[in-house]
């Protein structure tokens, strides 16, 4: 067997040896001696010529038919736009029937209202319904139009005028609405690429801001320095040139009644070369000794903070937003805010009531004092309140005041509170509310219930609030003494 | 649709090309200059907060025409206004006002049905909402921010629109920026118009969910879109997509034209989609009744699911509101995060928009609600025809209180706003990024408070500074009755 395999074999050689010793074998063309190898590598060389000129195998592609199409559209169910609706979705808040001030009326029976984030007490304030008065009868309501397009009166730049004095900075810009401020400022300093670093605790709107901007933004935890610190440090690189790098804090968290570190910020910013966009909604006109805000309560030359938005919907009783810092941030927002060129601008009566509040404010600075007195009597007055402890800072105008145990889950823990809160309504006729949070909401910090305390609260309506809460709570917890 | 003739586009490539080619010219004397200027001992260690090349439209383009944009105003936005005179000594960098004012006729503020001053039916009553409420409530709408007002106002809108419930904001671009995330998110799927607005795509890409645009009010492209997108599923995963809302607008402020609604319906009955219409500048506009693009073409507001539209047009006010089933409505009331963060409404505004609805409904015991909208619409269909006839190249649809006239070159913006100013009357022109670039164009805004003699005096006027301009780009009609009473003296 092995024999004749070798028989065959050699024989196969013979014959190879035959191809190479072919007449043509010594031939000389063009030079090249054609030796017998020569044969074997053109041969070689047009199969592999053959085998590239092939096309490579794909499998047919068969895109859908019309009929296909129209099964899958017939098949597909969407689903519905809402959630099913619950029990707690169900829920009407109570309809106030006179102004929101200290006092309030609801269903016919005087309420105390500490609902409303009416800092200084100018709800009801007769110099701001005077000069709006005499706005609406110039103006009418609103300004049918756009900032760019015949929307600005004389007011409306006034306005802003005004604000930047009060702040001592060289310009501001006015948006038509609170939280579309800071919404609109952020993703127009902050594109893709750019790098943001935020605290966990803040409110939706600054959410919203960092999402639309598509930079990269890294969280640190609520007002904790020292792991803004590390975050900081971690993100320290030589791109520092070309990449923008902010850090976005509120002053006055309204999730947890927290006030930011401004010095400890200022510093970390300064060493690590940040900017700072500073919210300061709940802050502006409370803090600071004449209410200028955050720069002014920590003695900081308002020059250091980039950017400051502010909300006018709380302290000066108005509605609105504004921002200020240098002449090169305010003037790239009026070609690059959203919010300001593609919505109607403000209604000329509420930019009045803007400036009448800030001259109020200027001149009487003494409401501050009055505020800070009522935030201590509310401290004092609620400070053993079995089952809820105060959350929030001794100088925010917003106490918070949130389960000493939870119960586990959000949900549970908000059923408590609104309980709580409904029976205060009910049975003392005083409006305080819990925390809301929307689904869209990213902020896990703990729910509490809120009270806004302001200037125009007596010391018989904290009284009364502080008894109510105790007496209901203790009978929601009779077991805690 | 606008139809670009060559020439046209050639010159203004070319113009906008020279101004490009000058502002990198004069950019780079810039760098060089602030490179012998020592740099501030500040700024070291930071990027610049506004990258070069966002700001060179600014700089170089837009600073040069910035007199011809936010105009302030001394008087209400009415037929007639006062614009307040600025002057600049330092070539348009920045404007000083004078305390002088010049009377102009006002074709450029959204005051279609005349309520923007002060009305003998709305002004009072705001008043005294006023002086009982206050400026403001100061708190979120959930909290203590809703009085019997805007629970009026929700009932009465609701009823003017012809769905069964309503919800109300304090500003309309966040009710569109609010709403699109509640109602769709991640494995959704949204298809816009490629025209619509700012606050609709900022509102889209809050979501999270999917965007595919449709070529403007093209019915079966929007078709095509939707078979191609529901048979493929989601990217990548193919899963198949978890709900797909068309948002369109019911007319398009820069085009002037009326959405294609009972065909994009029909198109999305079929295919089991849901429909978001933005009426943000048709309701009380358009329709025999105010109601709407819904009643101008004949489509029953029930076949759209949600129905969006803003105070701040027709009504005079601020604000925006949301119509939809009751459950729709039930749950943005307890999810949408401008009810749960923002300040309510103010309640004089809110007073405004229930004033002006009652004198739309007649239900104010006049009948100047249907005088108004009557005169809007004979306004406009006059005001469109003439221009027409005068050879200017008109955009939009008949019935359309919003017209776009077609400028194209950049030069010709600054032009017809500062020759029309001059001769008293306030016009609005649009350019990048607005528009698209080399469709600049000058927006007209007809509203029921202007008169015939107003309309003739605007008319007049454009079509002087048009001849001066150079925009008459359509052969004008010769003045028939003229022509014969010439032959006929021969």
């Amino acid at each position: 067997m092995a024999s004749a395999v070798v028989n065959i074999a050699t024989a196969a050689l013979d014959w190879v040896a035959v191809a190479f010793d072919a007449p043509f074998a010594g031939a000389v063309v063009f030079g090249v001696h054609i030796n017998g190898h020569l044969v074997a590598e053109v041969l070689l060389i047009a199969v592999i010529l053959f085998q590239l000129t092939r096309k490579s195998y794909k499998p047919p592609k068969k895109p859908l038919t019309e009929k296909e199409i129209d099964d899958l559209c017939e098949e597909w169910v969407p689903e519905p736009l809402h959630p099913p609706i619950t029990k707690e979705m169900k829920v009407e808040p109570p309809t106030i029937e006179s102004a929101a001030g200290p006092h309030t009326i609801i269903e016919g029976k005087e309420v105390v209202n500490f609902a409303s984030a009416n800092y200084l007490g100018l709800i009801g304030n007769e110099n701001i319904i005077d000069s709006c008065v005499a706005s609406l009868e110039k103006y009418g309501v609103g300004s049918c139009s756009s900032r760019v397009f015949y929307g600005t009166t004389n007011d409306h730049i006034d306005c802003e005028t005004r604000i930047a004095k009060f702040m001592s900075t060289p310009d501001s810009i006015l948006y038509s609405y609170g939280i579309s401020a800071i919404f609109s400022v952020i993703p127009a300093f902050c594109k893709k690429g750019d790098i943001i670093v935020a605290d966990e605790g803040v409110h939706w709107g600054v959410q919203n801001g960092l999402h639309l901007s598509r930079s990269s933004v890294v969280y640190f935890k609520h007002n904790d320095m020292a792991s803004l610190e590390s975050t900081l440090e971690k993100l320290t690189n030589k791109q520092a040139e070309k990449v923008r790098r902010y850090i976005v804090v509120e002053a006055l968290y309204q999730n947890s009644g927290q006030i930011a570190p401004l010095n400890s910020i200022v510093r970390l910013k300064e060493k690590y070369h940040f900017r700072v966009i500073l919210e300061e909604s709940h802050s502006f006109g409370v803090l600071g000794n004449t209410g200028r805000g955050l720069t002014e309560h920590y003695g900081i030359p308002i020059e250091k903070i980039d950017i400051i938005t502010a909300g006018m919907g709380n302290a000066l009783a108005t509605d609105g937003g504004f921002c200020t810092g240098s002449a090169r941030v305010v003037d790239h927002q009026r070609l690059n805010g959203s919010g300001y060129v593609f919505s109607a601008s403000l209604p000329p009566y509420l930019a009045n009531a803007a400036i009448a509040a800030v001259n109020y404010l200027e001149d009487n600075p003494s409401v501050l004092t009055v505020l800070r007195r009522n935030i201590s009597l509310v401290w004092e007055g609620l400070s053993d309140v079995p089952g809820l402890i105060i959350a929030s800072d001794p100088l925010s105008p917003i106490v918070i005041l949130k389960l000493k145990n939870s119960t586990g889950s959000l949900k549970s823990d908000l059923e408590l509170l609104n309980k709580i809160v409904e029976r205060v309504l009910v049975e003392d006729s005083i409006l305080i509310v819990s925390t809301k949070r929307s689904v869209l909401d990213k902020c896990r910090l703990p729910v509490g219930i809120r009270l806004f305390v302001s200037a125009g609260h007596n010391e018989s309506d904290i009284k009364k609030v502080s008894e109510s809460l105790r007496r209901v709570a203790c009978e929601n917890w009779p077991d805690i003494v | 649709m606008v139809r670009l003739p060559y020439v046209t586009a050639l010159t203004t490539l070319f113009s906008y090309g020279l101004l490009f080619a000058f502002g990198q010219l004069r950019d780079f004397f810039r760098k060089i200059i602030d490179w012998f200027k020592s740099t501030s001992k500040d700024l070291k260690g930071y990027a610049p907060i506004c990258l070069g090349l966002e700001d060179f439209y600014t700089r170089r383009l837009y600073l040069r025409i910035q007199d011809c944009f936010s105009r302030p105003i001394a008087s209400a936005p009415d037929a007639w206004f006062d614009v307040v005179e600025r002057y600049s000594k330092d070539n348009n960098k920045t404007l000083h006002r004078t305390s002088k004012t010049s009377k102009c006729l006002n074709l450029g503020s959204y005051n279609y049905l005349g309520f923007a001053a002060a009305d003998e039916y709305c002004t009072p009553r705001v008043i005294e909402s006023l002086k009982k409420y206050s400026p403001s409530t100061c708190s979120i709408r959930v909290d203590g921010g809703t009085t019997d007002l805007h629970m009026e106002l929700e009932f009465l809108v609701a009823r003017f629109v012809g769905k069964p419930a309503a919800i109300t904001f304090g500003m309309g671009y966040v009710t569109n920026s609010a709403i699109i995330p509640v109602l769709i998110g991640k494995g959704g799927l949204i298809i816009s118009d490629s025209l619509n607005h700012n606050s609709i795509v900022n509102g889209a890409r809050g979501s999270g969910a999917a965007v595919r645009v449709f070529q403007h009010n093209n019915a079966p492209h929007l078709e095509e879109v939707l078979r191609e997108q529901i048979a493929e599923g989601q990217p990548r995963t193919h899963r198949p997509w978890k709900k797909i809302i068309v948002i369109v607008e019911g007319i398009y402020s820069m085009e002037g034209e009326l959405c294609q609604l009972p065909e994009i319906i029909a198109v999305c009955k079929k295919y089991k989609v849901y429909t978001y219409l933005d009426e943000a500048h048709s309701i009380g506009a358009v329709g025999k009744s105010g109601k709407g693009v819904c009643e101008l073409l004949g489509v029953d507001p029930a076949d759209v699911d949600i129905m969006m539209g803003t105070f701040t047009k027709s009504f005079g006010s601020c604000g925006g509101y949301i119509a939809a089933s009751k459950e729709i409505v039930q749950y943005l009331k307890h999810a949408c995060p401008a009810q749960l963060y923002a300040t309510s409404m103010s309640p004089p505004a809110v007073q405004q928009v229930i004033s002006a609805l009652k004198v739309i409904l007649g239900e104010d015991g006049s009948s100047r609600g249907a005088q108004k909208l009557a005169q809007i619409r004979e306004n406009s269909n006059f005001f469109r025809s003439e221009l027409k006839k005068m050879g200017f190249e008109v955009l939009g649809d008949n019935d359309s209180p919003v017209m776009p006239i077609m400028l194209y070159n950049p030069a010709k913006i600054p032009a017809f706003s500062r020759d029309c100013l001059k001769q008293n009357v306030a016009v609005v022109t649009v350019a990048f990024p607005a528009t698209p670039l080399l469709l600049a164009r000058a927006r007209i805004c007809i509203s029921a408070a202007h008169s015939r003699e107003d309309l003739l005096k605007g008319l007049e006027v454009i079509s002087k500074v048009g001849d001066l301009v150079g925009i008459k780009y359509f052969p004008a009609e010769p003045p028939k009755h003229g022509h014969q009473a010439h032959k006929k003296v021969e």
